[in-house]
């Protein structure tokens, strides 16, 4: 039996010809990440055990992307912990507000991320970068403390569950549409502990921003993380990263192969998905969004880790052009990256968004988390491009969030309530 | 180790922002941690828990988020033992990282009412309701994840390890 594109890189990790599901191996890290929440626990294992060096400053990137710029007195000393440990270890991948994007929008877009790579972060939603063929995961503080110090860490390799999506997504649908539906099918503990491989015609098709989008949200249903093939799209984006990056100069391509294990195969129609949103407060509990229309909303958040790149400002840009945001929605765009501010200053998207009525923020976690920059108040509701809508995420825990792509979070912010870019009269859409 | 306590019973998928909300944390520091524990499934529990007690909740307890503050309020609350039918992931991980002892045990997940008296025999593997007469086998560690508690958890392994290879 052959192997999975997952075990693959696992086995070369550790340092043997082959490893299968099941086998627990110590992983060599390619790179280590830990946020402005996650960080000051860590730091204080790292210290409490009584080291004094890290693994590799070059291979740990620490950054403060969540509750930054400092939300209050306490988020600031946080912030401070990371600041002087990245100093004291010289820590070159350290990211000071005005450089800083959310991470896992920033590390890839920097280059730091190469396939084939084993990154480990602590953070639940580090599984993104599976979307440039390289094993991510997500681990506590003390995991991310022992990588810092080992350069290593303990997996347990998974088994992997392949879904293949065949067809063309209807217009308007996208990666966040897919990978939605798919957790409505299986469930959010439907592929716990296990790989999400991803692929199919309809991976094929999705653009690099999409693919993040998917493989971001392998964690809601449990999964270990997400992971897409490589091919033309991924060397065209490793190509585009900065001259002497990982991505540029590392790197490893591997592939599933074709008789690999696999734990169970689904095949979906991709043609058959809705524009899709999960109602709370589970990101299983999936429905069309055109089913929707009764739901009327507060706030509207387009960003985050998981639709914060440019393709999803210019999507919502796309349907909010020459419209207004209704009198009585808040619309929060929250970018991923300062370059990403930047291209989307360039191409006339946030001209665009600002001039519809959106609040435009610098990049940060923020309202995702209900951390600060749109935290919602009791009995309010929001339509967001994020990934959780767990009781309180965005604020009080009488709050409810729908999760949507982008599309629908700007259809539904000129609506008032949830609604597809046709109900709002956008015309002949879709990225495809 | 053996815990006895009062079972505080949840359903499925618990996950980490009900468990610690993200407001809370702009700390680490364990015990305002574990005053807000559990607070937006249960706003009463910091209130009603006794030292010893027993959270006793069905599939998935732990999702989301990779928070490891959610073990450590948990922990500092007074809880002695999470007993679920399974665990998130990372929640496992982190639980085993920071302490927290739990177990795997779906019967006695489902069968447990809140208020029932549960012993807990970590090193047995077994659980008994005391309330209901009742005893089951927990699932045992994976044996790499009890060689990593007996040698004194996570870091201590890593601090061997790292001396062992002149790192």
């Amino acid at each position: 039996m052959g192997s999975t594109i997952t075990e693959k890189i696992l086995a070369r990790a550790a340092g043997r010809d082959e490893v299968h599901a099941g086998d627990i191996i110590e992983a060599r890290v390619d790179l280590a990440l830990a946020n402005d929440i996650t960080a000051p626990l860590a730091i204080a294992e790292f210290e409490k055990a009584g080291f004094t060096k890290v693994f590799d400053p070059a291979r740990i990137a620490l950054v403060p992307d969540h509750f930054t710029p400092n939300k209050d007195i306490k988020a600031a000393g946080q912030s401070k912990t990371l600041r002087e440990f990245a100093r004291k270890h010289e820590i070159v991948n350290y990211f000071e507000v005005g450089r800083v994007g959310i991470e896992h929008v920033l590390l890839p877009d920097m280059g730091m991320v190469a396939p084939g790579d084993v990154v480990v972060g602590a953070d639940s939603h580090t599984c993104t970068y599976g979307a440039v063929a390289a094993f991510s995961t997500g681990m506590g503080s003390t995991d991310f403390a022992a990588a810092m110090a080992w350069g290593r860490g303990w997996l347990r390799v998974p088994e992997s569950v392949k879904f293949v999506y065949s067809g063309r997504p209807q217009p308007w649908v996208t990666g966040k549409d897919l990978i939605l539906h798919t957790i409505g099918l299986i469930g959010v503990d439907g592929a716990l502990y296990q790989a999400m491989e991803f692929a199919g015609e309809a991976i094929g098709a999705l653009s690099m921003d999409e693919r993040f989008t998917m493989c971001n949200m392998a964690i809601e249903a449990g999964g270990k993380c997400g992971i897409v093939g490589f091919d033309e799209k991924t060397t065209q984006y490793l190509q585009s990263r900065p001259e002497g990056s990982r991505a540029r100069t590392a790197g490893k391509v591997l592939a599933s192969d074709p008789d690999a294990g696999y734990a169970r195969v689904l095949e979906i129609d991709a043609s058959a998905v809705p524009l899709t949103v999960s109602r709370p407060h589970l990101p299983s509990n999936a429905a069309a969004a055109a089913d929707l229309a009764d739901v009327s909303i507060d706030q509207v958040v387009i960003g985050s880790c998981t639709n914060g790149r440019l393709e999803d400002l210019r999507q919502a840009a796309s349907i909010l052009r020459g419209k207004t945001v209704h009198p009585d929605v808040r619309c929060i765009i929250l970018p991923g990256t300062q370059q990403i501010c930047l291209d989307a200053i360039a191409d006339g998207t946030m001209q665009a968004l600002i001039e519809a009525g959106c609040a435009f923020s610098t990049p940060t976690c923020g309202p995702c988390l209900g951390g600060h920059m749109g935290v919602l108040a009791e009995g309010e509701r929001a339509v967001a491009t994020t990934n959780r809508n767990f009781v309180g995420r965005m604020g009080h825990p009488g709050s409810e969030v729908y999760l949507a792509s982008p599309y629908v979070a700007a259809a539904s912010a000129v609506a008032g309530h949830i609604a597809t870019p046709e109900a709002v009269g956008a015309g002949k859409g879709g990225s495809r | 180790m053996i815990f006895e306590g009062a079972v505080h019973k949840y359903g499925r998928d618990v996950d980490t922002d009900v468990i610690i909300p993200a407001r809370y944390l702009n700390t680490s520091d364990p015990q305002e941690l574990a005053s807000h524990a559990m607070e937006d499934i249960d706003a009463e529990f910091v209130d009603r828990v006794q030292p010893g007690d027993i959270i006793v909740a069905h599939e998935n307890f732990g999702c989301g988020s990779s928070r490891e503050h959610a073990p450590v309020a948990i922990k500092h609350s007074g809880v002695s033992v999470v007993v679920a039918a399974s665990f998130a992931r990372i929640f496992y991980r982190n639980a085993i990282n920071t302490g927290l002892p739990i177990v795997v045990c779906p019967e006695a997940a489902r069968e447990a009412q809140a208020g029932d008296r549960l012993r807990v025999d970590l090193a047995a593997g077994a659980v008994e309701n005391l309330t209901q007469g009742k005893k089951y086998d927990a699932e045992a560690f994976p044996p790499f994840m009890q060689d990593l508690i007996d040698r004194g958890g996570l870091m201590e392994y890593v601090k061997s390890r790292v001396a062992g290879e002149g790192v």
